[in-house]
């Protein structure tokens, strides 16, 4: 009897000792597409970072890497090099983690924003950046005194178009007479592109700026210019104390935690996550008390209904610019819709570049 | 008042040996400059140049993957030696890579869906012209329009970024793609044959060794060779030996340009397989750097394309198992050229003390 015991005891204890190793030995590894100092999407995502971290979790990551043939290199050396699980987070990672996690099965890897899972041990997840949108259309329908929102845009890719439209059909909701003005700069991030795009807008007449691009260079621009100014990816107040109304802030941490730990209890599986205010993945940054009590009590319940889904961002009637039906009034639009979206509502300005 | 008096002499005895030493000597004072670096990082400095410089390469897939990076460093290198040494400043390497991969890449889509031996040369070879062709803009610029080289060579690099962009944002982006910017991925009749099963070594590497030995037959066996070496060294004597100044900066921008394009559409149908917007970080001004490491020598440059190539690695492996700030691999680049410079000054001019003496003011 004693001698099972011993036995039992040695091999739990053998058994502990095992998986304590393995756990002890499990790592992240992070691939940024900037630098972790951009205060916006880079450095929102090493916010998670932090978080997988703080969890007790050990992380690794590696910053500004190029989206050409350098990124195959580096997801795969963090593979290689005992990382269990890899965040690649930017979208022009999509063909390089796919190819790479062909070669190591056991790996788990999870792809921002991409639509690619080619094998069992790839996942992808984005935030639904566009109900924050939706917010920032309510506040700028109701702010602007010349009707013209300005919009810097980055790529002519559906989440970008999904910001765009959010934005217009929230503030014609609450002002009929607004129009959307765009420029594209074809960057994510350029401080420089950013803020003439920005002047640009202002000299049309744009008493409100908002961006769909990293940078804070557009706050910055709107804060001399006097004119109102949303940050985007991270809380950008300090940069533009008096013109910001709020910030969309990317919160990616409570999911990078949630995957890290079920990749290492062994509970992960493939999935693609389309996480929003909801969940917590897009949170609103502080609103400025400028706006005057009343407004900001008429966005945090729109916030809250968006949350609870008693409000949908693209609620029908919704029309293209040319006047034919997208939604019919008292529907909403489904998630396949939305991932393809590539025509602009009724009340954008200007042309999709093609 | 007195005052230090240095003088600073031309040496006219300059060995050879010297001369190709000093890069090794500049790669070592790197080195120590990079410990000593390490160190104030609070990093063991043993341990940290071990991870820059050893480990990237410690296995087969870490060599394979420094030959794919030094490959379009050493071709584009080897192009710009022949500008350099004639004394043609062509700055804009990058755009005639980038024009290159636009025309073999847009060749590629054309024959998207094709199978045949055939497509793949096409491919390599438009990319070759479109480089040749974005390089005569400057050199024909210089001959008959006296415009200076380094001006329109470097701001046609942006012209070249802008149409690619224009391109996989507009009329080349994928249909299937979502809009997002980039190109189908070619077929695989376009891409370059990968040598080993699991490495991404490819055939491009056969491109640049041959590359690097035509360059080296141009440049020391041939009439050209000597033009361009004569003219490097004094225009006022190739003018004198009536040399067809004019012909010769366009025969050396082309073949300048043509190694870029290869460079550009090496990459495209090689490692990356479409294109985008990133299809080069910046190859074709670090190649630069390359060529002068390698003194503008067809060997030399091999070797610089490696340590450069390296450095790279080194870089992102660093940051991996260390967590170096990326940037470490720029400080190392810079490093080398520097020391490099700095040596060359000393070997070319001695510097005398004359020891303090007054001055009347």
């Amino acid at each position: 009897m004693y001698k099972y015991f011993l036995r039992y005891v040695i091999s739990v204890l053998f058994l502990l000792g095992i998986s304590g190793q393995a756990n002890a030995d499990f790592k992240v590894g992070f691939v940024y597409v900037g630098p972790t100092g951009d205060h916006g999407w880079t450095y929102q995502h090493d916010e998670g970072r932090k978080a997988v971290e703080a969890a007790g979790i050990k992380t690794t990551y590696v910053e500004s890497v190029p989206e050409g043939a350098d990124a195959e290199r580096v997801i795969r050396q963090l593979a290689q090099s005992g990382h269990d699980l890899i965040f690649t987070t930017s979208f022009g990672y999509m063909d390089p983690t796919n190819k790479v996690a062909k070669d190591f099965p056991n790996v788990k890897f999870e792809h921002a924003t991409g639509y690619k899972r080619e094998h069992s041990n790839v996942s992808t997840y984005s935030a639904r950046f566009y109900e924050g949108r939706t917010l920032l259309g309510h506040m700028a329908g109701k702010m602007t005194k010349t009707n013209v929102i300005g919009y810097i845009a980055s790529f002519p890719i559906p989440e970008v178009i999904r910001g765009i439209n959010a934005m217009t059909l929230a503030a014609q909701k609450v002002n009929p007479d607004i129009k959307t003005k765009i420029v594209w700069v074809f960057t994510w991030y350029d401080p420089g592109k950013e803020s003439e795009a920005a002047q640009a807008l202002i000299d049309q007449g744009a008493d409100i700026i908002m961006q769909h691009t990293d940078s804070t260079a557009p706050v910055q621009v709107a804060e001399k210019a006097g004119v109102w100014s949303f940050g985007q990816a991270s809380d950008m107040q300090r940069f533009a104390p008096k013109s910001i109304l709020t910030s969309i802030i990317d919160d990616w941490a409570p999911y990078y935690v949630e995957r890290s730990i079920a990749a290492r209890d062994g509970t992960w599986k493939q999935q693609d996550t389309w996480h929003g205010l909801k969940e917590g993945m897009v949170a609103m940054a502080p609103y400025n008390s400028a706006m005057g009590s009343d407004l900001i009590k008429e966005v945090e319940q729109l916030q809250k209904d968006l949350a609870s889904g008693k409000a949908h961002s693209f609620t029908g009637p919704i029309y293209d610019q040319k006047g034919n039906m997208l939604v019919a009034a008292g529907s909403v639009a489904d998630d396949g819709m939305l991932a393809g979206m590539n025509v602009y509502v009724k009340g954008v300005e200007g042309d999709i570049p093609q | 008042m007195e005052a230090l008096l240095i003088k600073v002499e031309k040496r006219n005895d300059v060995s050879p040996s010297i001369y190709f030493l000093t890069p090794i000597l500049a790669i070592f004072l790197t080195l120590i400059g990079g410990a000593i670096i390490f160190y104030v990082l609070g990093f063991n400095p043993i341990e940290a140049l071990k991870f820059f410089f050893v480990t990237p390469i410690s296995d087969l897939y870490g060599l394979s993957e420094l030959l794919v990076k030094a490959t379009p460093l050493c071709l584009i290198a080897i192009g710009l030696s022949f500008c350099f040494k004639s004394n043609n400043w062509n700055i804009g390497a990058e755009g005639q890579l980038i024009f290159g991969g636009i025309v073999g890449g847009g060749v590629a889509l054309l024959f998207y869906g094709h199978d045949g031996f055939y497509v793949l040369p096409i491919i390599i070879l438009s990319g070759a012209i479109g480089g040749m062709i974005f390089a005569l803009i400057p050199a024909i610029l210089k001959t008959y329009f006296n415009t200076n080289e380094i001006l329109v060579s470097l701001m046609l690099v942006y012209v070249a970024k802008l149409l690619l962009d224009y391109l996989v944002v507009g009329p080349w982006s994928n249909p299937e793609g979502f809009n997002f910017p980039e190109t189908r991925q070619f077929s695989e009749s376009a891409r370059m044959p990968i040598l080993f099963d699991g490495l991404r070594i490819h055939a491009g590497i056969f491109i640049t060794l041959a590359t690097v030995f035509l360059s080296w037959l141009i440049l020391y066996k041939t009439y050209l060779g000597f033009q361009i070496k004569v003219s490097g060294l004094s225009l006022k004597t190739a003018k004198y030996a009536g040399y067809k100044g004019k012909t010769m900066i366009i025969i050396v921008f082309i073949i300048s340009g043509a190694c870029a394009g290869l460079a550009g559409v090496g990459e495209i149908t090689g490692p990356i397989g479409q294109l985008h917007r990133n299809i080069s970080p910046d190859y074709g001004f670090t190649a630069i750097i390359v060529a002068f490491l390698g003194r503008l020598n067809p060997v030399g440059i091999i070797f610089a394309s490696l340590v450069v190539a390296l450095t790279y690695l080194g870089a992102e492996t660093a940051q991996i198992f260390l967590q170096v700030p990326k940037y470490t691999g720029q400080v190392f680049q810079g490093m080398i050229l520097f020391f490099l410079l700095g040596s060359d000054y000393l070997l070319f001019f001695k510097i005398k003390f004359l020891g303090l003496r007054k001055n009347e003011l």
